[in-house]
């Protein structure tokens, strides 16, 4: 019966399960998203420029600002994507599933994206009011983000995985994962830059749709092989 | 005659045949070092654009020649050691690591002191000392995940996964950031003839490959302590004459 589970089938059990348990501990989607919200609001303050003609530099640096902030907040919530199925025996019983271990690795990233990056997403707009961003270059950042986070789930789900029940995993993760990020983090404040000089934001915009693409299908391979070494 | 290729891959035979390679090495690193910095500093003629300042290239392009090379070099050991689960694959990987870093340190380092008298600044944000300072991150990651995993398998292998995924990720990262940005000077190596005086080539070439001959040193004497400390409880490491 089990067995007779089709990918997709599997891919959206993963999921549901993955957005029940997020649901039953709303707290931790929330955490992320307020540190997301409060690291954004202290550039403001930290730069001293809220007021006066100065206040065109926030809005010049606002992109940089919403997504240095995405990618810390992406690696703030990486530590639950698999350590409480580690703890509780059940990232144990799927390595041993007859299933595709990739593609339940995937359901996982998905599911973490749903409640850590798409939550960011949503909250990107309002934070670019903050900064003053014309209405161009809102919908550009949050069309970058809306490609870009997912790559960050996806890298992140390999830094977690290999530092999987380790000590210290929660700084070691960010060490390991953030340079891999850096292209993300180029191309998407990159688009929203663009489009403030006037330039064609497309190019931006398809290069990040093609790391998405690659991170799809290399990284729950690689995770996967990942959680089998941390297993072992 | 039938040659055994595989007699070099047990850490046992590896450990006397790198103790024989590291002094000769380390000898023509020296030699080489002392010939380039001779003819680089002494014999080589001041440039016409940029001094004397220019002559920090004889250890700055070395360096970060070899910080990128020895990084490909690491992931393609740490592929073997995954794929055939060999041990001493992963030592050497994790030999080369400190080195590689240490490189990619100096070329940093050296390019901070060589745009301040030639840019005015000693960081610009351009494409090459951006991504070698990823660079130096990725190098970075790869030795603390590994010095935080007890087991040695475990990080091994799992440091060998980190390499591999860095290694496909460098041109990535390469690529973006030098879209981003670059102020850099063009390349003047190139395939079709190089834009440079004989006598800084030559230079230029015993510097190069002093730095090679001082990586493979330092790395085999390194690999040499790694095997020792990880294979102390086998038979033959307690029967060395040094053990007793």
């Amino acid at each position: 019966m089990m067995n007779k589970l089709s990918l997709t089938g599997l891919l959206a059990l993963v999921v549901r399960r993955d957005l029940l348990l997020a649901m039953r501990r709303r707290a931790d989607v929330l955490t992320t998203l307020v540190f997301f919200v409060m690291v954004v609001s202290l550039f403001p303050l930290g730069v001293g420029v809220g007021q006066g003609p100065e206040a065109q530099m926030l809005t010049k640096i606002a992109p940089g600002v919403v997504w240095v902030a995405a990618l810390l907040a992406s690696m703030l919530s990486l530590g639950r994507m698999f350590s409480a199925d580690y703890l509780d025996g059940t990232l144990e019983q799927m390595l041993l599933a007859p299933q595709s271990l990739p593609v339940l690795v995937l359901g996982k990233i998905l599911a973490h994206w749903m409640t850590s990056g798409l939550p960011l997403v949503l909250m990107a707009p309002v934070l670019g009011l903050q900064f003053n961003l014309p209405s161009g270059q809102l919908g550009v950042l949050v069309l970058g983000l809306v490609l870009g986070t997912p790559v960050l789930s996806m890298l992140g789900a390999v830094g977690a995985a290999l530092t999987l029940g380790l000590r210290g995993g929660g700084v070691l993760v960010s060490l390991l994962v953030l340079p891999l990020c850096i292209p993300v983090l180029i191309f998407g404040a990159g688009a929203v830059e663009a489009v403030a000089s006037g330039m064609d934001y497309v190019a931006h915009l398809k290069l990040l749709a093609a790391i998405a693409v690659a991170a799809t299908v290399l990284t729950p391979w690689v995770t996967a092989q990942a959680l089998r070494i941390s297993m072992e | 005659m039938a040659i055994n290729w595989f007699k070099y891959s047990a850490p046992s035979t590896f450990y006397a045949l790198a103790g024989k390679l590291a002094p000769w090495f380390a000898a023509f690193a020296a030699i080489l070092f002392a010939v380039g910095l001779y003819i680089g500093l002494y014999v080589a003629p001041t440039d016409a654009t940029q001094g004397d300042a220019y002559r920090i290239i004889y250890i700055h392009v070395p360096a970060s020649i070899l910080s990128m090379f020895i990084y490909l070099v690491m992931a393609g050991y740490a592929a073997l050691g995954l794929i055939f689960n060999t041990r001493l694959s992963a030592m050497m990987a994790n030999a080369l690591a400190p080195t590689g870093a240490l490189f990619t340190f100096i070329a940093l380092w050296t390019g901070a002191f060589w745009g301040k008298p030639t840019w005015g600044a000693y960081w610009a944000w351009d494409a090459r000392m951006t991504s070698e300072l990823i660079l130096l991150f990725l190098y970075l990651g790869f030795i603390a995940l590994h010095a935080s995993i007890d087991d040695p398998r475990r990080a091994d292998r799992a440091s060998a996964l980190l390499a591999i995924v860095g290694s496909v990720n460098v041109p990535i990262i390469y690529y973006s950031v030098r879209w981003w940005n670059t102020i850099h000077q063009g390349a003047t190596i190139k395939p079709t003839g190089v834009s440079m005086e004989a006598t800084m080539q030559k230079a230029l070439l015993a510097m190069f490959l002093a730095c090679w001959a001082y990586a493979i040193a330092m790395t085999l004497w390194r690999v040499r302590s790694i095997i020792l400390e990880r294979e102390r409880t086998t038979q033959w490491v307690q029967e060395m004459p040094e053990a007793k």
